[in-house]
């Protein structure tokens, strides 16, 4: 028998109970579709935190204010704590040994205007020196004032804030008004990306010390910390906690995190939980596979004359086993297909939703579906098959 | 041409064994048109199922061309089946999904044919027929004599040696009785061997040759000369 031959008759029997068919293709599809969607969000999560993480470098370590007393746990990234993490700690810090510069830094949200047009915008107050941890260059104008004790009313504002509180009028020597304390724009920053969710386009960028007093707080965010190219991670980790400690009134309350281990086991619990959400989609791969062999069975016996008859037209078991193999292998494959249709237009609408996130289920969990949901349906269909084709042609043509 | 050797077939009925066939010998040349008649029981089906290949004697030999097929795996079996011989049922066994053009093909689709080549087979057969009207109706579209006309066109559409129809008139009005008769004896003039089971006794003596079956046994061999 001829493949086209072949495929056109399976699919003629397929569409002679095309609601069966239709059944159990959707039984498929919905496997395949809950592994191609499961796999994608997983992997849109993980590739959100490693971008997140990875564009802070790796020779840094984030300090914040507070401490979590289990250890495994996150750390506490927005924690409180009760002494504050002052300008002057983050001074003290960039004296130790190992330490190449540090940025302190606030962050808050405020309503920012320019004449008539205001925004919701986040605000940053650091130094000069975070510009240079994070590889942004000033676009335009000039940097902050030196010193982490300015409290000059500047801002460097992020192209995006640029363009709507400015729309084509020149940013550059203007004025901004942030929470009704007005602000002269020095800087426009150059192209930047975004970290744990703050685009640094849509921000504006104050002294540290402007920052403290406009949100009326003593205490830093966190501080970041650059350490030499050729310093230990660890030890200078160990001599900012004693630094620290030794400040604080012996209290070690602060936590000390770098981005690079944080990322690995964050790598590791992300693509654990992807893998345990694609089985429980894989589960229902399996269900599927369970239903087409009870209707393989149904079939082989509802057709118990036909395969009497081809038999006795000169068709071979072997044939006959493939007949039934293919028709399965076609539900199989058409049921994965419109699953990954499905999985990708939900992947398509979720990245509509949430730009800043890329959902995606990765090709290889793609093809394992497509592959498994085949694989299942052969291999349930094997039994039925194998049955068809041991019939015995003079029973099978009386019915038997 | 074909040749039994002594063959024997016994079926368990139960825990008690039926004799379908005991120690038959025949010989089947060329072009001969024949019929087994015979009470129910008495081994007509069973003689026509061994008769083609569809069924395997328990002892004995059978030679198609004097090639022994007893001896032979079932998938050699299949093949001699469906290069060397036809099957018209009672029950026409057409598939209800296919059209009436496409279950004459079906023999030549199975084989591996290119859809060219079935087509122009199968043309020819359908005109002969006289079912060019209804090539592309759907079995339950056609009546019963229709029907067992596509079923005979499908068992000689692969150039057969041996036509083995069981009962073929058996479901069917005494006029496309006739008819289905009248075109498996022009097929048989043709020179096809034709071989009838049959109940029905008008139908059975118009066969050259005439065996008659009880318990198993050929107890009567006639022939008559054309």
């Amino acid at each position: 028998m001829r493949a086209a031959d072949l495929l056109h008759f399976c699919f003629q029997a397929l569409w002679r109970n095309r609601f069966r068919s239709l059944m159990l293709l959707f039984s498929m599809s919905i496997g395949v579709g809950s592994v191609v969607i499961l796999t994608g969000l997983g992997e849109g999560a993980r590739q959100y935190v490693l971008g997140e993480f990875a564009s802070l470098g790796k020779d840094v370590l984030v300090v914040l204010p507070g401490r979590k007393e289990t250890t495994g746990g996150l750390p506490p990234l927005t924690g409180s704590a009760a002494r504050d993490l002052t300008v002057e700690d983050a001074l003290a810090i960039a004296r130790l040994p190992g330490v190449a510069r540090v940025a302190p830094m606030v962050v808050g949200t405020a309503e920012v205007a320019a004449g008539a047009y205001s925004r919701e915008s986040v605000v940053v107050g650091t130094t000069n020196e975070f510009f240079d941890i994070r590889r942004v260059a000033i676009g335009a104008g000039r940097a902050l004032p030196p010193g982490a004790t300015d409290r000059a009313a500047v801002a460097i504002v992020g192209r995006n804030a640029v363009e709507d509180l400015f729309r084509g009028r020149r940013a550059l020597g203007g004025k901004v008004r942030i929470a009704n304390y007005r602000y002269r724009v020095i800087g426009v920053l150059g192209e930047s990306g975004g970290a744990f969710g703050m685009n640094l386009s849509d921000t504006v960028v104050v002294p540290v010390a402007s920052a403290l007093s406009l949100f009326n707080i003593e205490s830093l965010f966190r501080v970041i910390v650059e350490i030499r190219a050729n310093a230990d991670l660890d030890r200078v980790r160990e001599r900012i906690l004693t630094l620290m400690t030794a400040r604080h009134d012996g209290e070690p309350d602060v936590t000390v995190i770098s981005p690079d281990s944080l990322l690995s086991s964050f790598n590791d619990i992300l693509v654990t939980l992807t893998l345990v959400v694609a089985s429980i989609g894989g589960i229902s791969l399996v269900v599927a596979g369970v239903l087409i062999m009870n209707v393989s069975l149904i079939s082989v016996s509802q057709r118990t004359r036909e395969i009497g008859l081809l038999k006795a037209l000169g068709t071979t078991s072997t044939w006959i086993r493939v007949v039934f193999l293919t028709e399965a292998a076609m539900m199989a494959a058409a049921g994965a297909l419109l699953g990954v249709t499905v999985g990708q237009a939900a992947m398509f609408a979720a990245r509509r939703m949430y730009p800043q996130i890329a959902f995606g289920a990765p090709a290889w969990s793609i093809a394992a579906a497509v592959a498994i949901a085949v694989g299942t349906g052969l291999v349930f269909a094997w039994l039925p098959a194998g049955r068809a084709s041991r019939l015995e042609p003079v029973k099978a043509l009386t019915g038997r | 041409m074909l040749r039994v050797d002594g063959v024997n077939r016994t079926f368990m009925l139960g825990d008690q064994p039926v004799r379908a066939l005991r120690d038959i010998n025949l010989r089947i040349d060329d072009g001969e048109y024949l019929s087994v008649m015979g009470p129910s029981g008495s081994g007509k089906s069973t003689l026509l199922n061994v008769l083609g290949l569809l069924d395997r004697p328990d002892s004995g030999r059978y030679f198609i061309d004097d090639v022994d097929t007893v001896s032979m795996s079932e998938e050699r079996r299949a093949r001699v089946r469906r290069e060397k011989i036809g099957f018209v049922f009672q029950s026409y066994h057409l598939v209800g999904r296919l059209t009436a053009a496409e279950n004459i093909e079906l023999p030549m689709t199975l084989a591996g044919w290119s859809p060219a080549r079935r087509r122009e087979a199968s043309a020819s057969v359908i005109e002969k027929l006289g079912l060019t009207e209804r090539a592309r109706h759907l079995p339950e579209q056609l009546s019963g004599g229709q029907r067992q006309r596509v079923a005979i066109g499908r068992a000689i559409v692969m150039r057969p040696e041996v036509l083995l129809a069981d009962e073929p008139t058996g479901n069917l009005d005494s006029r496309s009785g006739d008819d289905v008769v009248a075109l498996l004896e022009t097929l048989n003039a043709d020179g096809i061997t034709l071989l009838v089971v049959t109940h029905d006794i008008d139908l059975g003596r118009r066969a050259r040759r005439r065996i008659r079956m009880v318990d198993g046994a050929v107890v009567e061999d006639v022939r008559e000369d054309a």
